[in-house]
């Protein structure tokens, strides 16, 4: 079988607290051996990659995109999707179920995993929660677990009903799966595309009050309070304002099984970049204030955030070269979380690089219950990412393994360059490296 | 790994945000925030030029140039001064409306837009229902694109045309204007702020000139978050009190179409916001009363101060006119890079 040894490199796993120079040798797609620099005693006929100045993580795990298939393989095909992933660094991605039909079924989801697909890394498909995603008859959680589903959600179609969302979390906690939430009141944001503030105000859209998010939290958090005594776990997708940061840090205050998410954008950008009506600054949930924005990189620095995730929403060209209240939510993301995180968090914000790390991959593993990734010990899948992190390019959407370039980030710089990602033992992308 | 500590405030500095690559044409309006004083002034300047000139030496100034007017929303004032100011300077005009044309069957604003640049037009002045949209026309075609109302975002050359109307009022003989022209001058714009283009331009263009805008009106239709919207804006909810203020009066008409949902008691509306002809002379006898039109009458104003001598409303139809020809002008003839001014 196939063996291949990272010879020379920094080996960074935050999960198992190493960091220093190693040797790694990856064997029938598990890490079979970790040593000292040249002393790999089963390296014998591998194949070598010379990660000299570079960094060896586990590889990068993205709990949130949207891969498109089926049914709209125009934006993103799984397999153009986890091309881009791979390029990005990353090895597993969570596939959210807004698909068309809708991910609601075993079949569909062993649809996405057939072999066929042609995905570079692994796919975990995330199942609809309820039936057609509409929030009414909850789906059969056993069943979409056993055909590989990790993970539940009606994302973008949030559970109004409190008794639809009560039910979702005691049925997804008796089969050990969690329940993802986009925290969104839909009540509150009918005709909006962006968020309510003075720029709303000013550019003439319609908001979305902050309160349509935190009020959501907080109504999930009393249900999960409810269900204590069944381990209801709850993960806030994509969490935006402060007040629904701050709802999940009270809930964990009180032991709660209550996680989040915050997205690159959610970190970085603010409603003030919507200012020329760049459809590219469009998302759900928009882009916040500047006091929101804030208190997502408080909460990446202090521990609150459990994870990165992209949110990488493909959209055709001409579904974006719209006026700004008729283009789709979304933008993509899956190249650029590693090179901003890098850039922002680590860089300009002095967050230690294996904290990054941890938030990109072992931590996301873990909500996921993803046994054997996110870290490198031997016996894991050999998920791997080589990435020089002192290296500074920039990105160019047009270069980009998606099938869509709906990004703001196009031309901005970026931090630490993915010379190699290797899912399972195989490398699935090896970078231009000039 | 995790922490459960509040947050500790400390320095963040952020990435910036984008300068504005907008107008990409020096010759397009399409917000107030465009214009410097300087650009103003000159407007001004050959607004009353252009007007005061022979009509036959005026239509050489565009002779055979190609306008054309896309319009996705009814429009009558707009929409006929527009195209008369370019006819008045020469130019060939073509209106192209929603109902009318291939946008029924689907057409997207930037193909359209396209279609009418390889048709051969020279400036597009549109007229939109989807806020931001001559942003996109603008990059799409970059040919000069004219605001004409976009939505409830901005209508840039009513307030220009509103200023005009001011200036002739409130400072007889003034036409170039810098940071202190409209000191001391109070314009109360009142009703539905919200859904208002016309309020928004204003708002962006009056204080610049050293004016005060007060806003008033409920607040369904008059968020607190309005007051934010720039320098030299304040609301006051006591429409008595603001009109006490003021030297110039906005009346808005209540966007029926726009309000999704919203009810209104309109006896309640009536009774705080009306502009009736008692209220106006206890509480500003000397003031001008503006409207953009369309003029509701008997809701947001009696019919007796819309014809009354206080009232400027049909003014300001003419100055429109002529403000649309030197906007026009400008959209054909103007050079250089580019940018915000």
């Amino acid at each position: 079988m196939t063996a291949l040894v990272i010879r020379g490199g920094h080996l960074i796993d935050p999960a198992a607290g190493v960091d220093g120079l190693k040797d790694i040798l990856l064997k029938d797609g598990r890490v079979a051996e970790i040593a000292a620099p040249g002393k790999l005693k089963q390296a014998n006929g591998a194949e070598v990659l010379d990660a000299t100045g570079l960094m060896v993580a586990p590889g990068l795990i993205d709990m949130h995109v949207h891969l498109r298939e089926p049914g709209q393989g125009y934006k993103e095909t799984i397999a153009s999707g986890t091309a881009a992933a791979a390029a990005g660094g990353f090895t597993a991605v969570a596939a959210m179920p807004n698909t068309v039909p809708v991910n609601d079924s075993a079949e569909i989801t062993r649809w996405m995993l057939a072999p066929e697909r042609g995905a570079a890394i692994r796919v975990f498909p995330i199942a609809a929660a309820t039936r057609g995603s509409k929030g009414e008859a909850i789906n059969d959680y056993a069943a979409l677990k056993s055909a590989g589903a990790v993970a539940v959600t009606d994302d973008g179609h949030p559970i109004l009903k409190d008794n639809i969302m009560r039910e979702t979390l005691a049925a997804a906690a008796r089969v050990g799966l969690t329940v993802i939430q986009h925290a969104e009141d839909t009540r509150l944001t009918q005709g909006a595309s962006m968020n309510l503030g003075p720029m709303s105000f000013k550019l003439g859209l319609r908001g979305m009050p902050a309160e349509a998010e935190s009020g959501m939290v907080e109504r999930d958090i009393r249900l999960v309070t409810e269900l204590r005594d069944a381990r209801a776990h709850l993960h806030v997708a994509h969490t935006s304002t402060a007040a629904a940061l701050a709802a999940v840090r009270q809930a964990r205050r009180s032991g709660l099984r209550v996680t989040c998410e915050v997205a690159p954008h959610h970190f970085l950008l603010t409603d003030e970049h919507v200012g020329f009506y760049n459809t590219h600054y469009k998302m759900n949930p928009p882009l916040r204030s500047a006091a929101d924005r804030d208190a997502m990189i408080e909460g990446i620095l202090d521990g609150v955030v459990d994870a990165i995730a992209t949110d990488h929403a493909p959209h055709a060209v001409h579904e974006k070269e719209v006026e700004f209240e008729n283009a789709p939510n979304g933008i993509t993301g899956l190249e650029t979380a590693l090179g901003l995180s890098l850039r922002w968090l680590h860089k300009e914000w002095k967050m230690p690089l294996g904290r990054v790390l941890s938030l990109l991959s072992a931590q996301p593993a873990a909500l996921l219950g993803l046994k054997g990734r996110g870290t490198l010990t031997v016996g894991s899948f050999a998920d791997v990412v080589v990435f020089d992190p002192k290296a500074e390019w920039t990105y160019r959407a047009r270069e980009t393994k998606s099938k869509s370039r709906n990004t703001p980030f196009d031309g901005w710089a970026m931090q630490g360059k993915v010379h190699w990602t290797i899912s399972e033992g195989k490398v699935a992308y090896t970078g231009k490296v000039s | 790994m995790i922490s459960h500590a509040a947050p500790t405030r400390r320095p963040i500095h952020p990435p910036p945000v984008d300068a504005s690559p907008f107008p990409y044409h020096p010759g397009s309006l399409l917000s107030a925030s465009d214009l410097s004083l300087e650009d103003v002034s000159h407007l001004l300047v050959r607004a009353t030029a252009l007007e005061n000139q022979d009509p036959l030496v005026r239509d050489r100034i565009l002779a055979k140039r190609r306008v054309a007017l896309l319009f996705y929303e009814s429009s009558t004032r707009t929409r006929t001064s527009f195209e008369l100011a370019a006819k008045g300077l020469g130019a060939d005009t073509t209106l192209v409306s929603s109902l009318s044309s291939s946008i029924e069957k689907g057409e997207s604003l930037k193909d359209t837009g396209l279609t009418l640049r390889a048709l051969g037009a020279e400036a597009i002045i549109l007229r939109h229902n989807s806020s931001g949209a001559p942003w996109l026309l603008e990059a799409e075609t970059r040919l000069p694109v004219l605001n004409a109302g976009d939505g409830m975002h901005e209508h840039p050359t009513q307030a220009l045309l509103d200023l005009r109307t001011i200036l002739a009022h409130l400072r007889p003989g003034v036409d170039t204007v810098n940071a202190d022209t409209l000191a001391g001058v109070t314009l109360t714009i009142v009703g539905d702020i919200l859904h208002s283009r016309v309020a928004r331009s204003n708002m962006l263009l009056l204080p610049r000139l050293g004016a005060r805008v007060l806003l008033c009106g409920p607040r369904e239709l008059l968020p607190e978050l309005a007051a934010k919207a720039g320098p030299g804006i304040a609301i006051e909810r006591d429409f008595d009190a603001a009109l006490r203020q003021s030297q110039a009066v906005m009346m808005l008409r209540i966007q029926a179409e726009r309000l999704a949902g919203l009810q209104l008691d309109l006896e309640q509306y009536k009774a705080a916001f009306q502009l009736t002809g008692p209220r106006l002379a206890a509480q500003a006898p000397t003031a001008i009363v503006l409207h953009p039109g369309p003029i509701i009458r008997g809701l947001e104003i009696t019919a007796g101060v819309a014809d009354g001598p206080q009232s400027v409303i049909l003014e300001q139809v003419k100055n429109g006119v002529a403000i649309r020809m030197a906007v026009v002008e400008r959209a054909l003839t103007a050079t250089g890079t580019g940018g915000r001014a």
